[in-house]
């Protein structure tokens, strides 16, 4: 009995103990192959995930590049200040965060929501500006209570410095804080560690060059996402890329003739623009009333914000680009050249201006703008002293196709194709155009007396201050146009200067020299016995020039415009634009002044003083500096920043 | 220690005389030298995993000592003094865990330990070696397999203790607990359709315990089943075990190289999930010589179990020689990601605990139930 039992249960061992074996092996199998599998076949996928884990890339923002005028004097450039800076995933509580730091009265309250947004739409490790530009006294506050808020940091950073504060913001522009339109529209790991970005101007069209590349600092992090410099033993390749600072922006734009311009401006609402006609280098640029591009750079509250945009005078509207106005008897020369071009006008004949004109078998009357007549004026008379009655009947006689043809080539209508964003095209009416923009069938018919009113630069005619300026310089280059380029060249980082060719656009053809001469008599009447007479006197070189008047409001058919009657919003846009010297011209200049009554007596004396400025003080100083090294070129020409 | 063509009679008097004296302390060779690599090993790991900690290299080697202690003293017990011993220190195993129990119920928080004095002393510990004592030396008198009455006294012994201990809640040890008496009945021959019912009914009741495990239990087991869905919670361990395991690939990172491990993205990385780090740092084959020493283990213990004389020695020395593979095969598997997370550490391997010493004891039993072979035969 014993045995048996001993022999049975060794059988059972046995079997038992096989069977045990078996499953050992068989789990043992089984582990293998998932290690197999984690370590061989998903190797290069926990690799990577491992290396995400424990390296963080630290950026080192870029510092922006500076703005300098045409000479190297220095427009804008930046400064360091401090600022607030939010990681996500080292914050815990980022609501209550935000609270409180409003509570300490470091973000406005009404921020935290946009705040959040822009936070949450960022990686969770970058570290978000949340505040920019903390004052002194706004840093002690924080410093006391900065153990409230992990996650936070204070840290130094450059901000945007404008030392000539509203001076050419319309063309300049200015930066401001990342916002959520930004965020989807750029590359965003590129713009880590970036607090501002270029909002209009040329800070925004030169965006990409301003901002250089940033570099970025690989640092070891643990689990907790502090950085460490090693841990036990293990102290990995970590690697650092430098960044690459923006370009330096050389702007075509001289600061004194800027400044010129934008004291002779004054307080009128307005517009001036000056090109270089021989390149198409704006000079000066100036849309007024503008605005303290810092106010941006700091980071604008919303009601603030709303003060801006709901001010009537609209000093975020860059008129120079967008403001659309009627031409006014500004486009008279060029008038003159299509009625010569296609043969209508004799330029020996004298009409004679009675004061009024009318279309054949129709009584409406067509009156001079400012009353009065003219007399018997021939081509040139009628260009220097503004004949309506004369373009009238040119502009009757050319028709409107022509018209729109021949003002086109001179950009009419069309945008300049500026380096900045934000320009509109005006409007060049045509008949097609007429038959699109309107919906009643008797309003899609072209009149004759639209075309007559077309002559004079009036009606459905639209341009703006760039355009016209566009078209002056080609009026004094002849029919050779270059694009307007605020740009002229950039800073590479030893110093030196690269500029940018001058890039030709499509000019007017087809005008002969003997024509171009006859208007520019014309022009250069107008400055020395013509409307704007006054702004010829003692100048020391020959201007050509022309002066509009815009209407705003229509003079009933038998009524006359008074100008002290008309209330100051409905008075009519002051134009004048003009070249110089009429010989070999330099500077091509339209200026606008809103509501200024007459182009003669509004608009004439600013575009001369700018002048003055360009051509009597800046000039040589400049050409020497485009021509020669232009870095040393401030040190031996004298410097004019005030 | 193959020496068999070796000449040299120095090495062979060395050999001989080694030989005796293991023979005097009643230890194994072959399993004392799978030991021994297994902990060198252990402390090559540990001082990466601690982060360089001699301090705690010191204590692993203190716990080591300890345990030699008792597997030497353990090895010159004869089966017939275990198996008068088994009543008793069960009885004191239950005395303890209720005390435990009682103390965690005052204090109103998790208690697994028990301080006596100078050590902090787990009384789960105990029935690791008690339940499988007592198990085998009721079946010692018994026909196999066990009947129905039988089974049922038995599972009785083998369910008190592991009730009493997944409640503090320690389930790893509950399991463990479980395990090495359940091998013993499996061992004694229960029948496999006996096995395949009494899994139907486990699998009934697993269904309704559900209800009873605690909420950090249940979401180990959810997450388990899906790891990715709770990344930074409940489902972190595993995942930054696996991305530690799989970034190791074939080679591994090398020695205290290990980036998952070195900066602190492995939690609990010197304890429960040290696999993991060897993973790491030495990569598969890393863990395959690893495998291959707990395989080369188990099997000399397996091999001594079946050496053995008498029912008792034969069902404890095979019991405590799985339950080590049990060991190994829930801690791969949950920090591979095959099981969940119950708290197994790696035995031998992983740093802590009074683990090693309750191991060492049980091999310390196995080698002595092998040496006590003869006289019971005589």
């Amino acid at each position: 009995m014993r045995i048996k039992d001993q022999w049975n249960e060794q059988r059972i061992y046995s079997s038992r103990t096989f069977a045990a074996m078996l499953i050992i092996g068989l789990l043992s199998l089984a582990l293998l192959s998932k290690l197999a599998y984690l370590q061989i076949i998903r190797h290069d996928y926990y690799l990577e995930l491992s290396q995400g884990n424990r390296v963080r890339q630290d950026p080192i923002p870029a510092s922006r590049g500076l703005i300098l005028d045409r000479r190297g004097r220095v427009l804008v450039d930046n400064e360091p200040a401090f600022q607030l800076e939010l990681i996500q995933e080292q914050t815990p509580d980022l609501p209550g965060t935000l609270q409180r730091l409003a509570k300490l009265g470091l973000i406005n309250p009404e921020d935290i929501d946009p705040l959040k947004r822009i936070i949450h739409s960022r990686r969770s490790f970058d570290s978000v500006p949340i505040r920019l530009r903390l004052s002194d006294e706004e840093i002690g506050r924080f410093a006391v209570h900065r153990y409230e808020f992990e996650g936070v940091e204070l840290r130094a950073r450059q901000t945007r410095h404008y030392p000539y504060g509203e001076l050419g913001v319309h063309a300049l522009g200015y930066v401001a804080a990342v916002s959520e339109d930004d965020l989807d529209r750029i590359d965003k790991p590129g713009y880590a560690g970036t607090t501002l970005i270029g909002k209009l101007g040329v800070e925004s069209a030169y965006e990409t060059q301003l901002h250089g590349l940033n570099g970025y600092q690989q640092i070891l992090v643990n689990a907790q996402g502090r950085s460490v410099k090693f841990q036990g033993a293990y102290q990995p390749d970590l690697r650092a890329e430098a960044p690459v600072p923006g370009r330096d922006l050389m702007l075509a734009l001289d600061l004194p003739t800027q400044q010129a311009a934008e004291a002779a401006l004054g307080e009128h609402r307005g517009a001036i623009v000056a090109l270089d006609p021989t390149n198409g280098d704006v000079l000066a640029l100036v849309s007024h009333p503008g605005f303290d591009p810092s106010l941006f750079s700091r980071g604008l509250t919303r009601s603030e914000y709303s003060l801006l945009t709901n001010n009537e005078n609209k000093p975020l509207l860059n008129r120079a680009l967008r403001g659309a106005y009627p031409s006014g008897s500004t486009i008279k020369p060029m008038m003159a050249l299509a009625g010569l071009t296609y043969k209508i006008v004799d330029p020996e004949r004298r009409e004679f201006c009675n004061g009024a004109f009318h279309l054949p078998g129709s009584s409406h009357l067509y009156r001079e703008g400012k009353g009065g007549k003219h007399g018997a004026v021939d081509l040139v008379d009628a260009v220097a002293r503004s004949c309506d009655v004369y373009f009238y009947n040119l502009a009757a006689q050319l028709g409107v196709d022509r018209i729109a043809a021949f003002a086109s080539q001179f950009g009419i209508g069309s945008l300049t194709g500026i380096d900045i964003s934000g320009e509109k095209p005006g409007l060049l009416p045509t008949p097609e155009w007429k038959k699109q923009a309107f919906k009643r069938p008797q309003d899609q018919v072209w009149f004759p007396g639209e075309t007559v009113n077309f002559g004079v630069g009036q009606g459905y005619l639209l341009v703006t201050p760039l355009q016209l300026a566009h078209m002056t310089a080609q009026l004094a280059e002849r029919g050779e146009s270059f694009r307007p380029r605020l740009v002229m060249g950039v800073r590479d980082t030893n110093g030196a200067i690269v500029r940018n060719a001058a890039v030709a656009a499509h000019g007017a053809t087809g005008i002969s020299d003997t024509d171009w001469a006859l208007v520019l008599r014309g022009m250069v009447g107008a400055t020395t016995y013509g409307t704007a007479a006054a702004i010829g006197k003692g100048a020391r070189y020959s201007i050509a020039g022309k002066t509009g008047t815009a209407q705003v409001f229509t003079v009933a058919q038998n009524a006359r415009y008074n100008e002290k009657t008309v209330a100051e919003r409905l008075r009519d846009h002051a134009w004048f634009i003009a070249f110089a010297p009429a010989d070999a011209p330099r500077i091509a200049i339209c200026v606008l002044v809103e509501n200024g009554g007459f182009g003669a007596s509004a608009a004439a004396p600013i575009a001369r003083r700018v002048m003055d400025a360009y051509l009597l003080e800046g000039p040589v100083a400049a050409n020497t500096a485009t021509s020669t090294s232009p870095a040393g070129s401030t040190a031996s020409t004298g410097d004019h920043t005030p | 220690m193959i020496l068999d063509d070796n000449r040299d009679s120095a090495a062979r008097r060395t050999f001989s005389a080694t030989a005796r004296l293991l023979s005097a302390l009643k230890l194994d060779g072959p399993l004392l030298v799978g030991l021994g690599l297994l902990s060198v090993y252990a402390l090559i790991v540990q001082y990466s995993a601690s982060g360089q900690s001699l301090e705690t290299i010191l204590r692993t080697l203190m716990r080591i000592g300890i345990g030699a202690f008792a597997m030497i003293a353990l090895a010159h017990s004869s089966p017939n003094f275990l198996r008068s011993l088994a009543p008793w220190l069960y009885g004191v195993g239950i005395v303890l865990l209720l005390v435990v129990d009682a103390i965690g119920y005052v204090g109103k928080g998790s208690q697994r330990w028990l301080d006596v004095g100078l050590i902090r002393f787990q009384p789960s510990e105990i029935m690791k070696l008690a339940v499988p004592m007592l198990a085998a030396s009721f079946m010692h008198e018994r026909r196999l397999p066990p009947d129905w009455r039988n089974l049922l006294v038995l599972a009785a012994i083998i369910i008190l203790p592991a009730a009493l201990i997944a409640p503090q809640p320690d389930l790893g040890t509950a399991v463990l607990v479980f395990a090495t008496g359940a091998l013993v009945v499996l061992m004694a021959g229960l029948q496999w359709q006996v096995i395949g019912g009494l899994a139907c009914a486990g699998a009934g009741a697993a269904f309704v315990g559900w209800r009873f495990l605690h909420d950090y239990q249940r979401q180990r087991i959810r997450i388990f089943l899906d790891p990715q869905s709770d990344p930074l919670g409940s489902g972190y361990h595993i995942i930054q075990s696996q991305i530690a395991i799989g970034s190791g690939g074939l080679f591994g990172k090398g020695w205290m190289n290990g980036s998952q491990a070195q900066l602190d993205f492995l939690p609990e990385r010197s304890t429960d999930f040290i696999f993991a780090v060897i993973g790491e740092e030495f990569g598969l084959l890393g863990l395959i010589v690893l495998m291959l020493l707990y395989l080369f283990i188990i099997s000399r213990a397996v091999f001594l179990a079946t050496q053995a004389s008498g029912t008792f020695a034969r069902l404890l020395g095979l019991s405590l020689a799985l339950t080590f593979f049990v060991y190994v095969f829930i801690n791969a598997g949950m920090v591979t990601g095959l099981l969940p997370v119950v708290g197994v550490p790696l035995p031998l391997i992983s740093y802590g605990g009074t683990s090693v010493v309750t191991l060492l004891a049980g091999f310390g039993i196995l080698m002595g139930l092998y040496s006590h072979r003869k006289l019971v035969n005589s």
